[in-house]
């Protein structure tokens, strides 16, 4: 029993880490989400050091690892705001790679995993579904219930959605009919919750240093606020919210990599607790900051919008527990 | 990152639960002192099998077990349903600071008893003023110079089996003059003698666990003192370490199995179709999850480190809340039933009010999360 990274992937998170900490400065993560693009350079460079293959087979190009190695970069891009299509792509390649035909891996798995052609995902909710990075995707999987479909981007109608986050690019997606999936689509997309859940734990965690920090730093009544329990516990809170929702997400990361049969439970409570935790976390983020937290200026409200609607993405905390309830037994 | 238990600590785990489905007492019989004697006698049966010091070191006559056998033994014990020990206190702080501060000739006399049950050992740090701020403390222990004895005068209160007990590990000040930290002793005090009082506190539960304690002039030779005069405060830090790190045991198995029956109860008695209920119970599942989870994670860096870090702050707090709102949500789906007075989910409903307090108050564990985890500033 150990529960802790590899050496391995104890580098993995730390050169992500500071790779990121130097591309993606706040300053510049604001200079895109003003403009709603991306930096192609960048993009180019994570695609250089392979990260978008990261969890998708060797035979199709990827570097063969796993969801822990997966989760471990989302949550590393979450704690930045990285504006890049990552996430999407990844959470298309897990369901691809789990789901598809032999012909469906084949056609599209290398694209995703070089980035070339990148995938898209979202869940069908009242005819069309909110898809981060649609717009210029190569292939479009949509989720309706238990089943899943294939679209080319040409068979889609794909409209740019105005939605609060701006460190991503998200569209609206219609399609008529789509190529279905052959395998188990419930089961590839709680791969998929695996790697959003991870990217809320890195926004959490963005949030909760930038109020300890501002805690320590603003003095009123001539000490730092931090001093004062109304602040501290509400930080001491930040932490419970991100310890658990860390502890489940990587839980359903080891579980999707090496216990199968516990993934579908896992990765509910996990992806149930990490939007519960993103969206807390990053709220009372804000009310530490006080006024200027609430500003455009202040970089915090990228974090909150990216927290509000990556954690709808593929359905609200509160059906994930629904879910989990079911999983846990009640009739 | 394995989550699995390899083979030998699987081997270990069927040992365990081999053992205790052979060695299970049965059901602990009702009224204070009867429970208390079946607990005496259960523990001198897992000592017999070399099960009682399971943390304690082979030299002090535990099991030396690592990290994880500890862990394995929590978790069985909790899904066999077991009683916890009788002399729980001096296992988890007595005999683990006797170990750490005490001389050669206190480690004979009073290891083997903490671990054979035979004499019972009650914790006299807490007082009517002071509670979080416990070494703001003013039970007073005078040395008589012509003698070597101390005389401690003075009122402790909640302590947990006084009643039953022969030793008190008990902090008392001994120098006003300097700060408030510096100036208390650690002594191991004999309850058997006049100058000890003890008053049962009845609980809102109607029972009694816990007692006031009024010293006056009791005696304490020089001889039980522990690591010196004026170290008092320190030695009681381990002995609070100890007794967190005690408390994480099998707390999530134990949360997890009445979960389990919190579920079976809902799918007989009705209200698994309200999405309110549904969520709670979801709810509840994931943070005993995350509390399993944590625990693992704690134990995997406290491996490395050697030293239980200010992260079981937050299960303690987690344990607390979940226990409370489990037994909530029992009593609620009960309705009108669960406010029988006999009805057992009521009495854990009501005991677990305790949670957030026993050990710790959840505000004392959010200021350390603050603090030691955080880096915040501290007000006082």
């Amino acid at each position: 029993m150990r529960f802790d990274f590899n050496d391995e992937q104890r580098e993995i998170k730390d050169t992500a880490r500071s790779f990121l900490a130097d591309r993606f400065k706040p300053e510049v993560v604001r200079e895109l989400a003003e403009k709603g693009t991306y930096d192609a350079d960048l993009c180019r460079q994570i695609r250089e050091l392979g990260w978008t293959g990261i969890a998708i087979d060797e035979a199709h190009g990827g570097q063969g690892l796993g969801v822990v190695e997966l989760a471990t970069l989302c949550e590393q891009l979450g704690y930045v705001a990285a504006p890049v299509p990552f996430l999407a792509n990844a959470m298309a390649g897990l369901v691809i790679e789990a789901a598809g035909s032999e012909e469906q891996k084949e056609r599209w798995l290398g694209g995703i995993a070089s980035g070339e052609e990148r995938g898209a995902l979202g869940v069908v909710a009242g005819g069309r579904s909110l898809v981060a990075d649609a717009d210029d995707a190569a292939v479009i999987v949509l989720l309706d219930g238990e089943s899943a479909s294939l679209i080319e981007r040409g068979d889609a109608s794909v409209e740019a959605a105005d939605v609060i986050d701006a460190t991503r690019r998200y569209a609206w997606v219609e399609a008529s009919e789509g190529e279905p999936l052959p395998g188990d689509a419930a089961g590839a997309l709680d791969r998929a919750a695996v790697a959003l859940a991870a990217e809320l734990v890195g926004v959490a965690q963005r949030a909760m240093d930038m109020a300890v920090d501002y805690a320590k730093e603003r003095h009123q009544f001539e000490r730092p606020i931090g001093a004062y329990q109304a602040v501290s516990h509400l930080c001491a809170q930040m932490l419970f919210d991100i310890e658990e929702a860390r502890s489940l997400t990587y839980g359903a990361a080891w579980a999707a990599d090496a216990a199968p049969d516990e993934l579908p439970l896992a990765a509910a409570m996990a992806l149930a607790r990490a939007a519960d935790a993103a969206w807390s976390v990053t709220k009372s983020s804000i009310q530490v900051h006080g006024g200027i937290g609430f500003t455009w200026e202040h970089d915090l409200h990228f974090l909150l919008k990216r927290a509000r609607v990556a954690g709808q993405l593929l359905g609200t905390a509160g059906t994930h527990r629904e879910r989990v309830a079911e999983l846990a037994g009640l009739s | 990152m394995d989550l699995t238990l390899n083979d030998a600590e699987a081997a270990f785990r069927d040992e365990v639960r081999a053992w205790l489905e052979a060695n299970h007492p049965g059901t602990e019989p009702s009224g204070d002192e009867a429970a208390f004697t079946f607990r005496r006698a259960w523990q001198r049966q897992m000592h017999d099998a070399g099960w009682a010091g399971i943390s304690w070191p082979k030299e002090y006559g535990g099991r030396g077990a690592t990290l994880i056998e500890q862990a394995i033994f929590g978790a069985e014990m909790a899904r066999a349903d077991a009683p916890s020990p009788a002399n729980i206190l001096g296992l988890v702080m007595g005999g683990p600071v006797i170990m750490a501060h005490g001389t050669d000739e206190q480690k004979e006399r009073w290891l083997e008893p903490i671990l054979s049950a035979e004499e019972i050992w009650c914790q006299g740090f807490s007082e009517p003023e002071s509670g979080s701020d416990l070494a703001s403390l003013k039970t007073k222990a005078v040395k008589d110079e012509s003698t070597g004895t101390w005389r401690v005068t003075g009122q402790k209160v909640w302590t947990t089996f006084a009643h039953e007990s022969k030793w008190c590990m008990l902090v008392a000040r001994t120098d006003t003059e300097v700060a408030k930290h510096k100036g208390l002793s650690y002594f191991i005090c004999d309850m058997d003698q006049p100058g000890v009082e003890i008053r049962p506190l009845v609980q809102i539960t109607g029972e009694s666990e816990f007692n006031e304690v009024f010293f006056d002039e009791a005696e304490i030779p020089d001889e039980n003192l522990v690591g010196g005069v004026g170290n008092g405060w320190m030695v009681a830090i381990t002995t609070l370490m100890n007794e967190r790190a005690g408390l994480g045991g099998g707390a999530s198995v134990a949360l997890t199995r009445d979960l389990g029956e919190l579920i079976k109860l809902i799918n007989e008695r009705g209200g698994g179709d309200d999405p309110l209920i549904r969520q709670r119970v979801a709810k509840l599942k994931i943070g005993i999850e995350a509390l399993r989870l944590g625990g693992m994670r704690a134990m995997t860096a406290q491996m490395k480190t050697g030293i239980p870090g200010p992260e079981g702050s937050i299960g303690k707090w987690e344990w607390a809340l979940l226990n409370q709102e489990l037994t909530e949500l029992a009593t609620d789906i009960l309705g009108p039933e669960g406010l029988d007075r006999s009805a057992p989910w009521t009495y854990r409903m009501l005991r677990s009010r305790a949670n957030s307090i026993e050990g710790g108050t959840t505000e004392v564990m959010k200021n350390i999360v603050a603090e030691r985890v955080l880096g915040l500033p501290k007000l006082r």
